[in-house]
């Protein structure tokens, strides 16, 4: 009976060691987890989260303090990588954060109404618009990312959201139907 | 070791198989595959036949692979038949020329014959009938001594695109370096489509010809024709020229008829034996593949110096009063083109740019032909409708048996159903070529393509979103940065002021203190400047005495 | 109407779901008649039994999953599974016995998965093993072959006997069933008679007349027939069939040289039992066999290799159906190894 136990015992610890050995020896330099959620977030950096940015947003999903399904512009192609990366159960966007837009849009300033106030330059949070104090404010359109940030600051309301619709270079083709996977009357 | 031996004997063997398999004219198999019927009678029963002119012709600015093209005039504008109406638009993209001279009318979205049924920018040219030409000074026979560089460059300004319905720029293809085969292909191998067939038969020397000065700017040592063997009179009508010609440099090769044959990698596979690496291209195994349209079309630049502007089109089906096929300008209205075969039957169906097996089904004949329009087909009603929805997919593998890329088309369809793109890539989804093959076969109804062209396009413009956040990404920090720097830099002035004041009260104590200290030192210094003075008097005056 | 709009392609091959299922049963008849003939009216009422519940269970399904029942059950898979369950069950089967099958079949193996083309078992097997496993006695209810004893009892002891359970005054159950060649080769070496003395006895050697055993020989040679009609027909995969026949004549040649005397001999194997059934019929079931070309070489000869264990080794006396199902287990994994390497893949 003696013997056994430390039988057992010698055994626990020779794999114990083993387990100690691979840990170090063959540890893997991992991303930390918040450059990874990070990575997966859409960067339009419009606060709709309630926080101040994507990376502040991942931080805080990385802490455990944010639930993932507080994003429109991302959409549930990016809850689902989330939901893949922190191993959590896919959920429905939280409508509370508003809605996801059919269509990406961007925003133009209309130049007979600026004042070049700069308002909206220190509102945009990628600097995607061009222009000085009492110069021409110009968006950057191939840069904007549709956060709607620089709407409101504007006094003059000269900034318009305009849809950008597909062309036939960046259309994505719709997957069939398929009846057999959802009940239906009949 | 003996293992090792013998696997080298065989490799050799094949090596040789192969390199036989080009002088001897074998052919080789492309795995899966089907057997249709070609319906190619309907259409091939009369001559090619020319449309009147229009007054007003559509010219979409993308008819190509590559980037949109650059336009060059504007609304209002007067421009002549073969006129440059916009330039590549970068080094992969092509030209586009007037098909007729006549006034510019407009330059805005229009609806295009595409996959998506959506518009794009169109240039408006309205006919003035003069059918005035630019000025055209032909290379003629000079090609035998121009360089390759040149002659490319009269190709890429022609706006010569792959007419086989691929559509990439012609010259971008024809590289110096290698490339020992060239092939043309006649091979046709979707149902109804003839215009190849017919160009053959009608334009064989043409044919030769441009296939001769494509060889000549590759440095090629061999042209193959490649035609399937259900067109005996095209074979013969390029046979006749090719004897005429007596250099030994071309032959035909006749291939059995099965789709996908005329596929560019299921061709070559068929002619030379080998299989083009994946993710490279055909030049890589020395070998060049162009469509006879096309090197018709090189002729015509060469020999006319005309441009891309027409095309040879089959207009075809059952829903169609007279089909036939019809020399077309780029950018004829298609409506034009049914009403010069009769117009449309009672029963028709479908309006479908291209052939049965790829093509797609247009939402009007409000579409101008483009330069890819190889085929416009009406179908009738089938008598039996296919079912809206299809059924589950029982496994049976008919797919993979017919899959002339070798894929696993039934893993493709889970993997595509539920979006899972490392799968999906694991299963080689973009060497999926579209034939069809699969979704003709599948007995649940399965619009198999359908599926994958979703899975390509979504994971094409996750990337294009991918990239385009992490330059957001990288904006975003550079602000942050810039404002960081901003707040740091106003911080370290305000030290600084305030150091500055504060230095200021001190140097003003410091001044006082200075200053008396000065007069002090002053005051000494003086003084001992007089005693100096006055010890030197002495000396001098004691050294008097003495 | 013109400008309807559809994907390509716009041309079909016309076999549907439902005709590769109908192909399948047709191909079936001539074993079917086969079975009836030999072993009497029980097949007859198995397949009343199977072909009734196994709808009416699909239907209720298909209700309860708000589906369209009228489409689904014109695909003709239940169909299907019933008849191939029928014909694997044993003709004396009392009616709940078929009914338990049935409702396994079709309710768990099929409907709880997904329905078809989702289902991981074959559900003919499935349903099979359960009943196998549950109620071992009542599966070796195989009446006398005709022309061995008295040959399979008529119509009113039959009907007595499978939906109510009585037997006329006098018999027992033992009188009228007997069993299979297959089963009885494995009772005796198991009692350390060896299959020479078995074959020749007294008591069983009407039982062995002709290739291997009064009535199955013919059985399998109709399934036979009707399984190379199915092959030429591009309905069943040839791969499957191939690799499950070459490979089980292989091994039962090795074993049978090597001792045949406590070994069955190849043609024994081969149309014996339910042989010719699983090659054709159950096997190349396409929802539950592997997809991939090199893969169906694998997984038949996978199927063979357990068929004789089991037969030779195991505790029950055909193993067709955990052979069929063991091989469904290892089929995604098959699959992920046997992927064919595509054009133009450089390590070819």
């Amino acid at each position: 009976m003696f013997i056994v136990i430390i039988t057992l015992a010698i055994i626990a610890s020779l794999f114990g060691l083993l387990l100690a050995y691979s840990a170090i020896r063959f540890k893997v330099e991992g991303d930390p987890v918040v450059n990874q959620i990070d990575s997966l977030l859409p960067q339009t950096q419009c606060g709709q989260c309630t926080y101040a940015g994507c990376r502040p947003y991942a931080e805080a999903m990385a802490k455990g303090e944010a639930d993932i399904n507080q994003c429109p512009p991302g959409g549930e192609a990016t809850i689902i990588a989330l939901a893949d990366l922190l191993d959590v159960e896919v959920k429905p966007l939280n409508a509370e954060h508003g809605e996801v837009k059919t269509l990406p849009t961007i925003v133009r300033i209309d130049e007979e109404t600026c004042i070049g106030c700069t308002l909206c330059i220190q509102a945009c949070p990628i600097d995607a618009i061009l222009g000085a104090a009492k110069l021409m404010h110009t968006v950057i359109e191939s840069e904007c990312t549709g956060c709607d940030l620089c709407i409101a600051p504007c006094p003059v309301d000269c900034i318009h959201i305009f849809e950008v619709k597909p062309t036939t270079r960046n259309w994505t083709a719709e997957l069939p139907d398929a009846d057999f996977a959802s009940p239906h009357a009949g | 070791m003996r293992i090792l031996h013998h696997h080298m004997q065989v490799k050799l063997k094949i090596m040789n198989r192969n390199h036989n398999q080009l002088e001897e004219g074998i052919l080789s198999k492309f795995d899966g595959g089907l057997k249709l019927v070609g319906h190619k009678q309907v259409s091939t029963g009369s001559a090619i036949s020319s449309i009147t002119p229009g007054k007003h012709y559509v010219i979409p600015l993308q008819q190509h692979i590559g980037a949109i093209s650059q336009v060059l005039v504007k609304s209002g504008d007067r421009v002549l038949k073969g006129q440059m109406i916009a330039k590549r638009g970068d080094l992969i993209s092509a030209a586009i020329h007037a098909p007729v001279s006549g006034v510019v009318t407009d330059i805005k979205q229009h609806a295009v014959p595409h996959v998506s049924g959506l518009s794009d920018e169109c240039i408006f040219i309205e006919n003035d009938f003069k059918d005035e030409w630019i000025e055209r000074n032909p290379l003629g026979d000079d090609y035998n001594h121009t360089a390759s560089p040149n002659l490319r460059k009269i190709i890429r300004d022609a706006g010569i695109v792959g007419l086989g319905g691929a559509t990439f720029p012609a010259s971008v293809k024809q590289t110096e370096i290698n490339l020992k085969t060239l092939i043309l292909n006649g091979a046709e191998c979707e149902p109804y489509i003839s215009c190849d067939d017919i160009l053959m038969r009608e334009r064989a020397a043409e044919i030769i010809s441009g296939a001769d000065i494509i060889g000549h700017i590759i440095k090629a040592r061999r042209c193959i024709i490649a035609i399937e063997d259900n067109k005996p009179e095209a074979i013969k009508a390029i046979q006749a020229v090719i004897d005429e010609d007596g250099t030994g440099f071309f032959r035909i090769q006749a291939i059995p008829t099965i789709y996908p044959s005329g596929g560019e990698k299921q061709l070559i596979k068929i002619i030379t034996g080998k299989e083009v690496p994946m993710n490279r291209f055909p030049a890589e195994i020395d070998v060049l593949c162009h469509n006879v349209a096309t090197a018709y079309a090189i002729h015509r630049a060469i020999y006319f110096a005309e441009p891309l502007i027409s095309r040879i089109t089959t207009i075809t089906g059952q829903g169609i009063k007279q089909p036939q096929n019809i020399e077309v300008l780029i950018g004829t209205p298609m409506q034009a083109c049914i009403e010069h075969c009769g117009g449309y039957t009672e029963d028709s169906d479908e309006l479908i740019m291209g052939g049965p097996m790829m093509g797609f089904t247009l939402k009007s004949d409000d579409l101008p032909i483009v330069k890819a329009t190889n085929c416009l087909l009406v179908t009738t009603k089938e008598k039996e409708m296919p079912e809206q929805h299809h059924m589950p997919c029982i496994r049976c593998g008919k797919c993979v048996d017919v899959c002339p890329v070798r894929l696993l088309p039934q893993q493709l369809y889970w993997y595509a159903s539920s979006k899972n793109t490392d799968r999906l890539l694991e299963h080689n989804l973009f060497d999926c070529i579209e034939c069809g093959c699969c979704a003709y076969v599948c007995p649940s109804d399965i619009p198999l393509v359908q599926y994958y062209r979703a899975a390509k396009t979504t994971f094409i413009q996750q990337e294009r979103e991918r990239k385009a956040s992490d330059i957001a990404r990288q904006r975003h920090e550079a602000h942050q940065f810039r404002l960081e720097k901003q707040k740091k830099e106003r911080a370290e002035r305000l030290r600084k002021k305030r150091e500055m004041l504060k230095n200021k009260s001190n140097d003003k104590e410091a001044d006082k203190k200075d200053s008396k200290q000065a007069a002090i030192a002053d005051a000494v210094a003086r003084a001992q400047a007089k005693k100096a003075e006055r010890l030197k008097e002495n000396k001098a005056a004691d050294q008097d005495i003495k | 109407m013109l400008f309807k709009q559809s994907p390509s392609p716009h041309i079909k091959q016309s076999l549907s779901v439902h005709d590769m299922m109908f192909m399948v049963i047709y191909a079936l008849v001539p074993g079917a008649l086969a079975s009836i003939y030999f072993f009497g009216w029980g097949v007859l009422f198995n397949l009343a039994i199977a072909i009734s519940i196994c709808l009416a269970t699909e239907a209720i399904i298909l209700k309860l999953r708000q589906r369209d029942v009228a489409h689904t059950l014109q695909d003709g898979s239940a169909l299907l599974t019933a008849c191939l369950l029928a014909l694997a069950l044993p003709s004396l089967a009392p009616w709940w016995i078929t009914a338990i099958a049935s409702i396994s079949a079709i309710a768990v193996a099929k409907h709880l998965y997904g329905g078809l083309g989702f289902n991981p078992f074959n559900p003919a097997m499935v349903g099979y093993i359960v009943v196998m496993i549950s109620f071992p006695l009542e599966m070796t209810l195989w009446s006398a072959p005709l022309g061995v004893n008295d040959g399979w009892p008529d119509f009113s002891t039959t009907f007595n006997w499978v939906f109510l359970g009585a037997l006329p005054y006098g018999e027992t159950i033992d009188s009228i069933s007997m069993a299979t060649p297959i089963e009885l080769i494995k009772t005796q070496l198991n009692q350390m008679h060896d299959i020479t003395e078995t074959r020749n006895s007294k008591e069983f050697s009407a039982l062995f007349s002709g290739l291997s055993g009064a009535g199955w020989q013919w059985i399998n040679l109709c399934f036979l027939a009707g399984g190379l009609w199915l092959v030429k027909k591009d309905v069943a995969d040839w791969r499957i069939p191939t690799a499950f026949l070459i490979t089980l004549v292989l091994i039962s040649n090795i074993f049978s040289v090597i001792d045949y005397s406590t070994n069955s001999s190849t043609l024994f194997h081969v149309f014996s039992g339910g042989t010719m059934l699983c090659a054709f019929f159950i096997a190349t079931d396409p929802v539950t066999a592997s997809t991939t070309p090199k893969g169906r070489w694998i997984y038949g000869i996978g199927i063979a290799a357990l068929v004789y264990i089991i037969r030779s080794w195991g505790g029950y006396p055909d193993g067709i159906a955990f052979a069929v199902v063991l091989m469904n287990m290892a089929a995604p994994l098959i699959d992920y190894y046997t992927q064919p390497k595509v054009y133009g893949d450089p390590n070819k």
